[in-house]
């Protein structure tokens, strides 16, 4: 079924009765050729390039509970792609691509809106970092714009300009960026994938393994034993869960990230705001709630959700940023479980066991790379080989020293 | 205009009369009314409009859980969007408008939506606005923005302020039902420190809502008492409009106590509201229970209410909704309703239960086993339809209707850890479930436990329980003991625009359309429908699409699930949050010991981490900055500089084993240092990147006093104390941070020593000979002040920095400014001490940027691998070791006056400009008096031997394309001379 | 959190810093065979356990001392605190 204005304008005027399951809710088949674990983001948007670049029909999505229910369903909906280094940015750049291009590709509309990005700016060194990043950005065939004092405040009068602790000095501005409503790209990639013949097998999950002779045969689940050719792993958030069972350690410590949405406001916010001197990022929904977050609440956990000190700490660093917003309430506090990697960048690799794929680590910046991760861990389950965009995130870089570490922080996740 | 609906009796004080406007129009009102209670009485049942089809809304509740009756409460920069008017508490002068209309709130624009709500069923908006997809941003989503949206800010800077504070008690109680009270009372008299908090301003909960008596009062004067009793108990503390919002680890609850928000205006210094951390033993959740509505065509029409609801308005505020009033009801308890209202003098025109078998009543009709299935009334309702048990329709002519679907304990609190709540199948609700957080029980109806002698007995035999109370418990006040049996009934058969979520407009169709496209998660219904997402977070919705999906999928409630309950339990304003940490005050301001002595020198400030430092001293005369700056370069290399350093973090360690300690410390030996020597240490982390650079000072065998940079002073210090307390616990090693210890200033420039000479006590020999290059010690000043002086140099001048106890500091500086007079002193601040460490080729805080190695640095030699240091084995890594290695680099513009860029990236004098042809980048950049061009350091593949050669610095960014040499990183003295003179 | 520090008693958890897994006590011996190796394991692969954790945290508002917390990091409970430095000597580690 192809959705568009006239479809809905005709499905209305016949009682919606023509409305089909977004996705199939099929069971298991005993074999695939690949099964992809994990009906987040990355697992759905890697069946819908699995199938529409690659041709594989016979594949599967499984998901312990409901599709879209981990980080895609809960993160503050950021797509950017101002990264630092060579490691990193072409993907991401890749990435944003694609999601110029998604509604169009998947026929759903996640809301893809570029309605821009600004990383702040309040000393000389940020200055001198953010001008390194915005020529790397360009360098790399991404949009960058580095804006003075005046032009920010052109844009967001209503920021702290008067008395702040930290002076805006800048910023480092990405049109390009904005937000897309998050459940609608797993739902847009999930509706994508079944059209071409995936199964998305929910509230299926995995409890081992099936491995003899260092080859990987399949995954034995709650739905019984499911073979598979290939079995590619998309759960960030419970990789060391799931690796484990597969007998692996990761360079992954699992920490909760919280986040935040007021009620609904009339619009103020045209684009995402990253405050320089706190930790602090927002940008307005379209239903008009300010969706912000800040920083990890900093021990491992595994419990989706987090405690006090980071709430405050994310408000005071909206009140000194925008204290326009004091009046504005917070309505809904929520956790999500990041994998945060050694360095801060994520893993799409081969494992050592022959037919396991990892794809994870995505620290906080798993939303925005989901197109470009789904059709790089595609690429490499289809070609066994990385594609160009993704050739860094091997796992054996940290024992040879090639990390991809944007902030500098080494090997402590919680910094990253 | 008159108060038409007020009514006798209530907690209102009558005798005096408030005044207050909406929407422009005056009204009057009494203390002890909330703003929906007034606003009935004067006969206003229209308060707002929905989010998405703008459909009229009036209040259908009387407590937090209101979806419908929120406003703009006050105006200017006080305006607060989508506030409650059912828990706005009416002060005089009051002023609140209605949101979400245009142009106003009977005549609004986007009611058409309404008409168009075929057209915009659940998740219409997935389905197109796709083609062409330039339009998303451009048209589709700005129209959808500007119709979205609740309330609006005021978008200027929030006046009041918020405080933050920390409570203390064995028993926090959360909520002032009967329950609540009990449970205080018994906990009180036991002398256990109790915490009793409401999120009401009348301490009571459903006690100050009926007209049932416990004991020989009424239910409202019993809690009455049981409050003045408490007060009086030094052990308790009342907490009244104090929501507890959360419940998270250890005992710990997050609350809000709303101490402004009842007042016209805030009394000077105090807070509008105070988030409380309350580090709690034991809590006890009596949060009650709410009622929940049944769904049926039109029900969301202003005058369409929670029985319960027009009772507490009634009984409570003296205020009905009309004179003529209906219930719709499936259980006993609107029956109660009808009773209370015939007894104030409100019409019932009938009470239409579902039950066959309802009770009867011969003051008013009873309707058994009859259903509303319609409603008239285009800004309020009108009529009411009802089907009844014989099939035939009836039309009420009411104002008021009143829904009763039975009672959803407010199990909130007992999930936010992720419990899930247990379906009590009696209740046909779900009750708390096993899995309560740590520390947490509950009695009242909040467990299910709904007549109010079980909610009486429950909150003292609870509270006996966890306190673990021996003896004789407080008397109960007999209290009425209805068995309660609610028979679940959620919607009206065939119903269709029948509202579940009156805020986000979700009806019952919706959820059916949801359930068809697949979406049959309890999750996913909430996602794809926006049911329970409003401002209200589904309190009084989430149950009917939960069931009605239930239905749907022929599951059971139980097994369908719930979503999960997430704190706050109602939105908390993030001023609150942020308490007083905003503007000036966001962090903490750390000043130097010469930060007065600069103010008055007019000195200009900059932020480095906390601290304000000096960024130059300006002149009269000067203009702009460059004119300071390079002055103060030139000045400083020509004869003598201060500059404040006390920044620089200074860890002091010493220990038997301190030297062999620092050897684990810094990447290069430190073991055979000699007493009365610095020596520059390199730090690495474990996995071989640098971590800080610093010298460490020898003032004795067994004591060193390490420098670390500004940046990394706490982590420096603590990474030293992870290796003492974890790696090495043996090692005879203490540390102590002493950064605000000492102040300390860097002297330098060729007269440094002639001005130290005047400074330090005559007994200390500070000559080339007696005081080396890299030298330390222990001194005197000023004729006996302790000091200490090192002869270390980032300027690459002659130079020292002298050390004093920090209470000395703005002295000392005074005193090295009028001695260093005849040498024409200059202080100097970051900006030239930065220019004159790039001219000297040092890596600072731009170079250490934690991804650079040793070899990067051209220090890789420094890296010792005959001994066990942090990150040694690590640095070895191939990675970190190629060939093509990033080497610093000093860079120089080939036509003078051009100007280097940091954040620049280096590309080849020729050929292609992009990533794939990136060879380095610029760390720092200035422009060095001493050389009179512009400079900088950088990082170049190669870059140690690629001296001499042209490249381009670009910065596409900036537009900026410069011909640039390759150059020593050492722009000045690479010899050293000057600093060893 | 609450922290039951072994000298000082409950500490709010934001007086703490967190460090990481308390597996970092256990740095590998520079000089023996697979250093290389060892370090790579010590610096970079964690067990990540869904549950009982033991990890390091810093009392950095407070009095310095590093602790080893045992916590279960799916419902945050601790079921122990001890001193690092007792637990680094323990485990054989000295000078």
């Amino acid at each position: 079924m192809r959705y568009s204005g006239f479809k809905v304008i005709k499905e209305a005027l016949t009682g919606h009765k023509g409305w089909k399951p977004v996705w199939r809710d099929p069971e298991p088949k005993p074999h695939y050729d690949i099964v992809i674990i994990g009906g987040g983001g990355h697992g759905l948007a890697t069946a819908h390039y699995l199938a529409k670049i690659y041709g594989h029909r016979n594949i599967a999505v499984i998901e312990k509970g409901w599709i879209g229910g981990g980080n895609v369903g809960r993160n503050t909906t950021i797509v950017r792609s101002n990264y630092l280094l060579d490691g990193n940015e072409p993907f991401y750049e890749f990435s944003l691509k694609l999601w110029e291009g998604l509604e169009q590709d998947v026929n759903y509309n996640a809301m893809v809106s570029q309605r821009g990005i600004i990383n702040l700016i309040h000393s000389d060194a940020q200055r001198d970092a953010f001008t390194r990043r915005g020529n790397a950005m360009i360098l790399n065939g991404a949009d960058a714009e580095l804006l003075d004092a005046e032009q920010v405040r052109k844009e967001y009068p209503f920021l702290n300009f008067n008395d702040a602790r930290f002076p805006i000095k800048g910023g480092l501005a990405q049109r390009r960026g904005g937000t897309v409503r998050h459940d609608a790209v797993a739902w847009g990639y999930a509706r994508s994938a079944d059209g071409f013949g995936a199964d998305i097998i929910q509230n299926c999950e995995v409890t081992g393994f099936r491995i003899e002779d260092g080859k990987c045969l399949g995954v034995e689940t709650s739905k019984g034993f499911i073979g598979a050719g290939k079995v590619g792993c998309a759960v960030a958030g419970n990789s060391g869960r799931l690796m484990g069972m597969a007998g692996m350690r990761l360079p992954i410590e699992s920490h909760v990230l919280q986040a935040f949405v007021s009620e609904g406001l009339k619009p103020v916010l045209p684009g995402v705001i990253t405050f320089g001197a706190g930790h602090f990022y927002v940008s307005q929904s379209d239903k008009g709630g300010l969706v912000f977050g800040g920083d990890l609440d900093g021990y491992n956990s595994y419990a989706q959700r987090g405690n006090l000190p980071v709430v405050e700490d994310v408000c005071e660093g909206g009140m000194a940023l925008m204290p326009m917003i004091g009046r504005a309430r917070l309505l809904r506090m929520w956790g999500g479980i990041m994998d945060m990697s050694m360095d801060g960048s994520p893993i799409i690799d081969r494992t050592d066991i022959d037919g396991l794929y990892f794809n994870g680590g995505w620290c906080y910046g798993g939303f925005k790379a989901t197109p470009a991760s789904g059709h790089c861990f595609a690429h490499l389950l289809a070609r066994d080989e990385p594609h160009p965009t993704a050739t860094a995130y091997r796992f054996d870089r940290f024992r040879t020293g090639r990390m991809i570490d944007e902030k500098g922080m080494g090997n402590q996740p919680n910094l990253h | 205009m008159t108060q038409i609906n007020r009514l006798s009796g209530g907690q209102i004080d009558r005798a005096t009369t408030l005044n207050f406007r909406f929407d422009n129009r005056s009204y009057t009102a009494h203390p002890g009314d909330t703003l929906a209670s007034a606003l009935l009485a004067n006969g206003v049942r229209l308060m707002g409009r929905s989010f998405k089809y703008h459909r009229p809304r009036g209040v259908l509740t009387a407590g937090s859980e209101e979806p419908n009756a929120i406003v703009e409460l006050r105006t200017g920069n006080r305006q607060e969007p989508n506030t409650r008017a059912t828990t706005t508490e009416m002060f005089d002068g009051l002023e609140a408008h209605s949101q979400n209309r245009w142009p106003s709130l009977k005549f609004d624009a986007l009611a058409i939506n309404d008409q168009f709500s075929k057209f915009l069923s659940a998740g219409f908006y997935y389905k197109t606005f796709m083609w062409p997809a330039a339009f998303w941003e451009k048209l589709y989503e700005p129209m959808i923005r500007r119709a979205a949206g609740l309330g609006s800010l005021s978008m200027q800077e929030d006046p009041d302020e918020y405080d933050k504070g920390f409570r203390h008690c064995d028993l926090l109680i959360i909520g002032a039902g009967p329950s609540g009270l009990m449970a205080a009372l018994t906990a009180g008299r036991a002398g256990a420190d109790v915490i009793l908090a409401d999120e009401d301003f009348t301490l009571g909960g459903r006690l100050n809502s009926e007209t049932f008596s416990l004991g020989d009062e009424t239910a409202a004067n019993w809690a009455g008492q049981m409050v003045a009793e408490l007060s009086a108990l030094p052990n308790v503390r009342l907490m009244p409009r104090t929501t507890v919002i959360g419940a998270f680890d250890h005992g710990i609850y997050g609350a809000v106590e709303r101490t402004g928000d009842h007042l016209a205006t805030l009394p000077a210094g105090k807070p509008r509201q105070i988030l409380w951390r309350i580090y709690s033993k034991r809590a006890l959740l009596c949060a009650g229970a709410t009622e929940r509505p049944i769904a049926f065509e039109n029900n969301d029409r202003p005058g369409v209410m929670l029985a319960s609801a027009l009772r507490t308005y009634a009984n409570r505020f003296a205020s009905s909704a009309a004179q003529r009033a209906a219930i719709f009801t499936n259980n006993d308890d609107g029956h109660r309703t009808a009773a209370d209202l015939h007894a104030k003098g409100v019409k019932i025109v009938a009470v239409v239960d579902i039950r066959p078998d309802a009770p009867i009543n011969y003051e008013y009709e009873v309707l058994a086993g009859a259903q509303i299935v319609d409603t008239k009334g285009r800004l309020g309702l009108t009529f009411a339809e009802v089907k009844l048990s014989d099939g035939s329709t009836r039309t009420l002519d009411c104002g008021a209707l009143g829904v009763s679907g039975g009672w959803n304990p407010n199990v909130h609190l007992t999930c936010h850890q992720r419990g899930r709540p247990a379906w009590n199948s009696d209740l046909a609700a779900f009750v708390p479930g096993a899995d309560l957080p740590p520390g947490l029980s509950v009695a009242g109806a909040a467990s299910g436990l709904m007549s109010t002698h079980a909610a009486l007995q429950s909150g003292t035999e609870e509270a006996a329980q966890v306190l673990e109370l021996k003896g004789s418990l407080p008397d109960l006040p007999d209290a009425e003991d209805a068995p309660v049996s609610q028979t679940p009934f959620w919607y009206v058969q065939g119903c269709a625009r029948a509202w579940l979520d009156q805020q986000n407009d979700v009806t019952v169709k919706d959820v059916k359309l949801s359930h068809q496209e697949g979406f049959r998660s309890v999750e996913h219904l909430k996602r794809y429908t926006t049911l329970g997402m409003a401002t209200d977070q589904g309190k009084t919705s989430n149950m009917g699409g939960l069931a009605l999906m239930a239905e749907l999928a022929g599951k059971s409630i139980p097994d369908t699930g719930t979503t999960i309950f997430r704190p706050p339990y109602t939105p908390v304003p993030i001023g609150t949050f942020a308490g007083r940490m905003k503007g000036q005050a966001f962090h903490p301001t750390r000043l130097t010991p010469s930060h007065y002595w600069a103010k008055e020198r007019g000195a200009v400030f900059v932020e480095v981490g906390n601290w304000l430092r000096a960024q130059w001293f300006p002149l009269p005369g000067e203009t702009h900055w460059r004119e300071s700056v390079d002055r103060e370069v030139r000045q400083t290399r020509a004869s003598v500089g201060v500059c404040d350093c006390t920044t620089l973090g200074k860890i002091d360690v010493q220990g038997t084993d301190a030297a062999d300690f620092l050897n684990r410390i810094y990447c290069n030996g430190f073991a055979k240092l000699a007493v009365g020597k610095t020596r520059y240490g390199l730090m690495l982390r474990e996995d071989g990147i640098t971590m800080d650079d610093g010298t460490a000072g020898r003032l004795a065998e067994d004591h060193f006093v390490v420098t670390t940079t500004t940046a990394n002073a706490v982590k420096v210090y603590q990474h030293m104390e992870f290796v003492r307390q974890c790696l090495f616990p043996d090692m005879d090693v203490q540390l102590i941070s002493t950064t605000e210890a000492w102040a300390q200033y860097a002297v330098a420039g060729p007269n440094s020593r002639k001005l130290l000479r005047k400074i330090v006590d005559p007994e200390f020999d500070i000559s080339n000979e007696g005081f080396p290059f890299m030298a330390c010690g222990n001194i005197t000043v000023c004729g006996g002040l302790r000091a200490r002086l090192f002869r270390i140099s980032f300027s690459g001048e002659l130079a020292f920095e002298i050390a004093v106890p920090s209470r000395y500091g703005d002295a000392l500086m005074r005193r090295l400014m009028s001695e260093g007079e005849e040498f024409d002193v200059v202080p100097y601040g970051t900006e030239a001490l930065g220019v004159m460490r790039i001219e000297k080729g040092h890596a600072a805080g731009n170079e250490l940027n934690g991804t650079t190695t040793a070899l990067n640095l051209g220090m890789g030699r420094m890296v010792s691998k005959k001994k066990d240091s942090i990150g040694s084995t690590l640095s070895e890594r191939e990675g970190l070791n190629e060939d093509d290695a990033l080497k610093m680099v000093g860079i120089k513009p080939v036509n003078t006056g051009d100007q280097i860029t940091a954040g620049g990236h280096l590309m080849g004098a020729s050929g292609p400009v992009d990533a794939a042809h990136d060879q380095g980048y610029v760390t720092s950049a200035a422009f060095s008096p001493s050389l009179d061009s512009h400079i900088g350091l950088g990082f170049l593949k190669s870059g140690d031997t690629r001296l001499g050669e042209k490249m381009r610095l670009v910065s596409p960014l900036t537009d900026l394309t410069v011909e640039v040499e390759i150059v020593s990183a050492h722009f000045v003295d690479p010899e050293g001379e000057r600093l060893r003179a | 959190m609450i922290i039951n520090h072994p000298l000082l008693g409950s500490r709010d958890s934001s007086e703490f810093v967190y460090l990481g897994d308390a597996s970092l006590i256990d740095r590998p011996d520079w000089q023996a065979e697979h250093a290389a190796e060892a370090f790579y394991d010590y610096a970079y692969l964690r067990d990540n356990p869904a549950g009982e954790h033991r990890e390091l945290w810093f009392h950095e508002g407070g009095d310095r001392s590093w602790l080893v917390v045992t916590r279960n990091t799916v419902t945050h409970e601790i079921s122990k605190v001890e001193l690092a430095r007792d637990v680094a000597r323990a485990q054989g580690r000295s000078k």
